[in-house]
């Protein structure tokens, strides 16, 4: 709580080319800052200090979003999350996405956070982020996962000495619509699928995604496959603003005949990556949206929930949520 | 009455300012050779400081003082020291640092090797009072207002016949009883009988209590965030260890406050004791959102238990309440107390008896927070009329309208001792807010459900003392004719510093923009005035103004006979004129007056005053002797019984079964805050306190580790107070608008009961939309909703608190 942050070099690069040489003579000593929205609470706590800043926002090849060849669009990182809920490409091809960034903490920090942020944002657990030397701290101990813990806020699956879950609402939409990463450092570039870009702590427990010293997310692919599908996305947090959500949903579907033919579905803030719920897309296909699916979309979407002290409520808000998306398709 | 200024709107002269961004707040004061102060707090819950080790952090570059507990007065146990050496929870200043920036402040801060040997410590009042449970402080477990420092201890045959689901009702420290509430329960046509928990919650000021000082020929000078300025000069200079006299002190504007900062507070002093040591050098502590949280002050919470026995019509016959209250580390506020008499004006019990324990704990300071316990009175009580009401059959306004004070309130009982008070309306605010919401309409519609979601209705009450007395008014009109009204009560952001000061402009008959208000600090001359706290400025200031603008009127007039000729009892005032009543063309101006008495010196210019004044206020009067025509005086109007603020609330949800959001559709505030002096003014605090109340009903709370003693909520996004997205856009108000007969123009407070109207009509709500069930918990939380959606059972113990 110093709210004083500690000296760091601050390299405000123009150019692709230069933060990347930037993240390579710095190595782990350097922190990428895109609009600052989750480093900066880091910074001032002196929870984390990065030696040396490399502040991306200046570069004009992360900004934008464009059409894809394939009918899909290409999002830069560095593109705010208001930009993305206003876009009229991102609305009219891939509205879960767009009502996701819309429903991401405050218009105010809509206006400077960034899609690259948000997506790549570490957890808020508060035990975590309290500099608690927890496992994902480097320490060898889960402060959330105690008889006592308050963890109303973790994790219902995929718990792994770690209970935090992935904060992000865009994350379950990209997964939800099947996005691509696209990831670039010294080595050259490479496209990671959403579903692997987020990492499990049983995979890595000190991250939350594949971005390793020297990387830079440059942008996200959103395939044709889901233009303009039937799409769904619904956030649900103690407050309208500012509060990360206790489950949200995310959901692209195509219905040909009345019957739903594919479908994708994603929760977030119920591990620490986003879930797909593919017990509900095995069961929405082929099936015609109606009042019994619902209940059954229901009984299965939160199927194998691991509840800790505070959270079993997720257990029927995460069912009620996947009904929902269902719902949406009537 | 009919009146010029009175009851109409108008543009307060620091709005522009604060529109605008040009206010300056205590954080935005520079001086040449400024240095940053920064504290070193515990991270422990409790702790004893062992050793401190500076070596390191004098050798930071930058460095220039250290501050540490030994150096600075440390009260009586459990008082709140400035530093402490034995800190009582997470966050409590412990060491200060001063260097030539605040990087290198905190940098010394980091450097700084302290020794601290952990203590036993508790997060739950309950815990403290199980037989060998942990003490938040060395010294007892046991403090408040009136309450000698001890350490009680019940025994496990409390906690065992209580079991989880009852509150355990050892031996109080706070009982008062009066009827006979057995013989009342054995009548009682329905009996209600819950166990409740209200949280703590955070104040959430804009401003963080950020404090600047310097020192100069032998004065301090100090910058501070609060919502009184007279009222915290003495307590500020206490604390700095100086005489008032020697303080000055600059509060000009305050960034909310909400009762946590409602005169001096020991961070406030910290400047001044540094910049002592620093030869006079200006200090600056500029105090973080984080730090606001962790060392601020917060709303008590509540461990409590009520049993209520009403007669078949609804009439509350029985009252049986006991209150358990975490205190926080310090002896806290009396909000225990508030409880019990906030139950006897709005429910008028025939009959009762109250009991209460207030428990330290290693948890923030617990300090007033807008109608402190009053509030939770609201949010713990309403929900039991509802339930009662259903059980009765009988509508839900009916069981509020029976039990409700009004009429004018000489039939209305309050407290203990069942004192009168000096006028109440609560039934009026009902009855007028019903109206106007359309209650019986919307009742009858009540439960009606649109898919997922459920339409409901609630209704809250609550009530706060809104009045004092006894406090001195100043007024100078200069030569120019100018009317100067000196106000001391601070600018907490509700405007009243100037709606009351509008009453000395009545009184003379001015033009408002030939007034000018002079505030902001002691170098204004401003007089002893009450603190901008209790919902009692427009009751207490407006009386203060009213005699020192009547002094004023009554020297003017013995101006004009002295220089016209007859007797004062000729004259009238108009048009900033002395005029004779037989004829209008003997007038005299004010600035002719103001020049008179400045040449008549004595009382009429200030050089002469009140024995019965305070010295403050004398101090204030000599700093402005010579400068035109004084009017200065003590408030001696008559004043017997308790001041009520009493309000009403209603409002229209729909919830959402499946994920248990809700939406407010419609409320409607009603205040019963006597004469109406500015419209704008009361329209904001229904507002205002509805959004409060919104927040504290269904989203704030204190979460504490019970493990690590570590604070949860440590900033707003944790703390979740309402924002403008989550209430309606539009809100209605009304006021009875009855005058007080013990004002002058029949103003009483306002503010704090307009906030446990609304908290405690959504938490009725809440409970309507699912089909009655009460929470008997605050706040009512989103996962709560959906669990009881579900038919899951909660995830807390039905008495835990400070905990998700």
């Amino acid at each position: 709580m110093s709210d004083v942050m500690h000296d760091f070099e601050l390299y405000q690069p123009a150019s692709m080319a230069d933060a990347l040489e930037l993240l390579d003579d710095h190595g782990k000593n350097a922190w990428i800052v895109a609009g600052g929205k989750d480093s900066l609470d880091w910074f001032k706590d002196r929870v984390m200090t990065p030696p040396v800043l490399v502040d991306i926002s200046g570069i004009a090849e992360l900004q934008g979003i464009r059409e894809e060849a394939d009918g899909g669009l290409w999002l830069g990182a560095m593109t705010t999350l208001t930009e993305i809920a206003e876009s009229d490409l991102v609305t009219a091809k891939f509205p879960a996405l767009a009502e996701a960034a819309g429903r991401v903490a405050s218009p105010q920090i809509r206006n400077v956070g960034t899609l690259g942020g948000n997506l790549a944002q570490d957890t808020r657990c508060f035990y975590y982020r309290d500099g608690f030397p927890c496992y994902r701290a480097g320490g060898n101990t889960c402060y959330a996962n105690t008889p006592t813990a308050m963890n109303r806020e973790h994790t219902l699956f995929e718990a792994s000495r770690c209970v935090a879950v992935t904060p992000s609402d865009t994350a379950p939409a990209a997964v939800a619509l099947e996005a691509e990463m696209v990831i670039r450092n010294e080595d050259g570039e490479r496209t990671v699928k959403a579903e692997d870009f987020f990492v499990s702590p049983d995979i890595d427990i000190t991250r939350m995604t594949v971005l390793e010293p020297g990387d830079i997310l440059i942008g996200v692919r959103l395939p044709g496959k889901w233009a303009g599908s039937s799409q769904y996305f619904e956030k649900v947090a103690d407050r309208n603003v500012w509060d990360f959500a206790l489950v949200n949903v995310a959901m692209a579907a195509k219905l040909e005949g009345g019957r739903i033919s594919d479908a994708r579905i994603a929760c977030g803030a119920v591990q620490c990556t986003p879930r797909r719920l593919t017990d509900v897309e095995d069961l929405i296909k082929g099936e015609t949206p109606d009042e019994e699916l619902e209940t059954l979309v229901a009984r299965v979407a939160s199927s194998g929930a691991k509840p800790l002290n505070y959270n079993h409520f997720k257990v029927p808000l995460m069912a009620n949520l996947a009904k929902r998306a269902v719902r949406s398709l009537a | 009455m009919s009146y010029r200024l009175i009851g109409k709107d108008f543009t307060p002269p620091d709005l522009e300012a604060k529109v605008t961004g040009t206010a300056r707040f205590s954080e935005d004061f520079r001086a040449d050779g400024m240095a940053f102060i920064r504290i070193l707090s515990s991270p422990m819950p409790h702790a004893q400081v062992k050793d401190i080790d500076l070596s390191k952090a004098e050798r930071v570059p930058g460095f220039l003082a250290a501050l540490t507990p030994e150096e600075v007065k440390q009260p009586a146990p459990p008082g709140q020291p400035i530093l402490s050496a034995e800190p009582a929870y997470v966050g409590q200043p412990v060491i200060a640092i001063a260097a030539e920036t605040e990087q290198a402040a905190e940098d010394a801060i980091a450097a700084v090797d302290v020794e601290l040997e952990p203590l036993a410590f508790c997060v739950d009042p309950l815990e403290s009072l199980k037989p060998g449970g942990p003490n938040a402080t060395l010294g007892g477990n046991i403090s408040g207002r009136g309450i000698d420092y001890q350490e009680v201890k019940w025994t496990g045959r409390d906690f065992a016949v209580a079991g989880d689901e009852r509150l355990p009702m050892g031996n109080p420290v706070v009982e008062w009883n009066f009827g006979d509430i057995d013989k009342a329960f054995s009548e009682a046509a329905v009996v209600v009988e819950e166990s409740i928990v209200h949280a703590s919650n955070a104040h959430h000021a804009m401003e963080p209590r950020s404090a600047a000082a310097y020192w100069e020929n032998g004065k301090c000078h100090v910058w501070g965030s609060t919502q009184s300025t007279a009222f915290a000069q003495p307590s500020l200079a206490t604390l700095i260890g100086i005489p008032p006299s020697d303080l000055v002190f600059f509060a000009e504007f305050c960034g909310g406050g909400f009762g946590g900062k409602a005169a001096s507070y020991p961070l406030m002093a910290l400047p001044a004791l540094m910049s002592k040591k620093l030869g006079g050098r200006p200090c600056l502590i500029r105090v973080s959102r984080a730090e606001e949280y962790y060392n601020g002050y917060a709303r008590a919470g509540f461990q409590a238990w009520a049993k209520m026995g009403f007669r078949s019509d609804g009439r509350l016959i029985a009252a049986d309440v006991y209150v358990v209250q975490d205190l926080g580390s310090t002896s806290g506020f009396w909000d225990f107390n508030n409880v019990g008499s906030a139950t006897t004006i709005v429910f008028q019990p025939e009959n009762m008896r109250f009991r209460a324990v207030p428990v330290l704990t290693n948890t923030v300071p617990k300090g007033a927070q807008r109608g402190p316990g009053e509030n939770q009175t609201a949010n713990m009580f309403e929900p039991l009329l509802d339930k009662a009401a259903r059980e009765l059959g009988i509508d839900r306004l009916a069981i509020r309208t029976i039990n409700a004070p009004g009429g004018g309130g000489k039939d209305a009982k309050y407290g203990k001792d069942q004192g009168s008070v000096t006028s109440a309306y609560l039934r009026e605010a009902l009855e007028k807010g019903a109206e106007r919401f359309r209650w019986a309409e919307r009742a009858a519609r009540s439960g009606e459900r649109n898919g997922s979601k459920v339409r409901a209705v609630g209704i809250g009450q609550a009530y706060h003392s809104a009045g004092s007395n006894g406090f001195d008014g100043l007024v100078r009109i200069t030569p120019d004719g100018v009317l100067h009204i000196h106000t001391g009560v601070g600018n907490l952001g509700t405007f009243s510093y100037a709606s009351t000061s509008r009453v000395s402009a009545e009184v003379l008959g001015y033009d408002w923009d030939r007034c000018v208000i002079e505030r902001g600090g002691t170098a204004r001359s401003i007089p002893w005035n009450l603190g901008q706290f209790g919902s009692n400025t427009n009751f207490t200031m407006t009386r203060t103004n009213w005699v020192a603008a009547t002094d004023a009127k009554n020297k003017l007039l013995a101006i004009g006979a002295m220089e016209m000729g007859g007797e004062p009892e000729d004259y009238d005032l108009a048009d900033e004129h002395v005029v004779a009543r037989a004829d209008g063309s003997k007038r005299m101006s004010f600035a002719d007056c103001a020049s008179k008495a400045m040449a008549l010196g004595g009382g009429y210019d200030g050089h002469e005053v009140p024995e019965e004044i305070n010295p403050l206020t004398k101090a204030a009067v000599a700093a402005i002797a010579g400068t035109g025509l004084i009017g200065v005086a003590k408030d001696t109007l008559p004043k017997d019984g308790t001041v009520p603020a009493l309000a009403a609330g209603f409002i229209e949800i729909e919830l959402d079964l499946e994920t248990g959001k809700w939406e407010i559709l419609d409320y409607v505030g009603v205040a019963d805050c006597g004469t109406v002096i500015h419209p704008q003014g009361v329209a904001a605090q229904v507002r205002g306190g509805a959004v409060m109340g919104f927040g504290l009903a269904t989203s704030e709370r204190h979460v504490y580790d019970p493990a690590y003693g570590r604070p949860g909520a440590r900033g707003l996004y944790q703390a979740k107070p309402k924002t403008y997205l989550d209430v309606p856009v539009q809100m209605g108000w009304d006021a009875v608008d009855e005058p007080d007969p013990q004002n002058p123009i029949g103003a009483k407070g306002i503010g704090e009961p307009l906030e446990g109207a609304a908290s405690s009509a959504l938490i009725c709500a809440i409970s309507e939309a699912l089909g009655g069930h009460i929470f008997n918990r605050t706040p009512v939380v989103t996962d709560m909703i959906v669990n009881v959606a579900a038919g899951r059972p909660q995830s807390h113990k039905p008495l835990q608190t400070n905990c998700e």
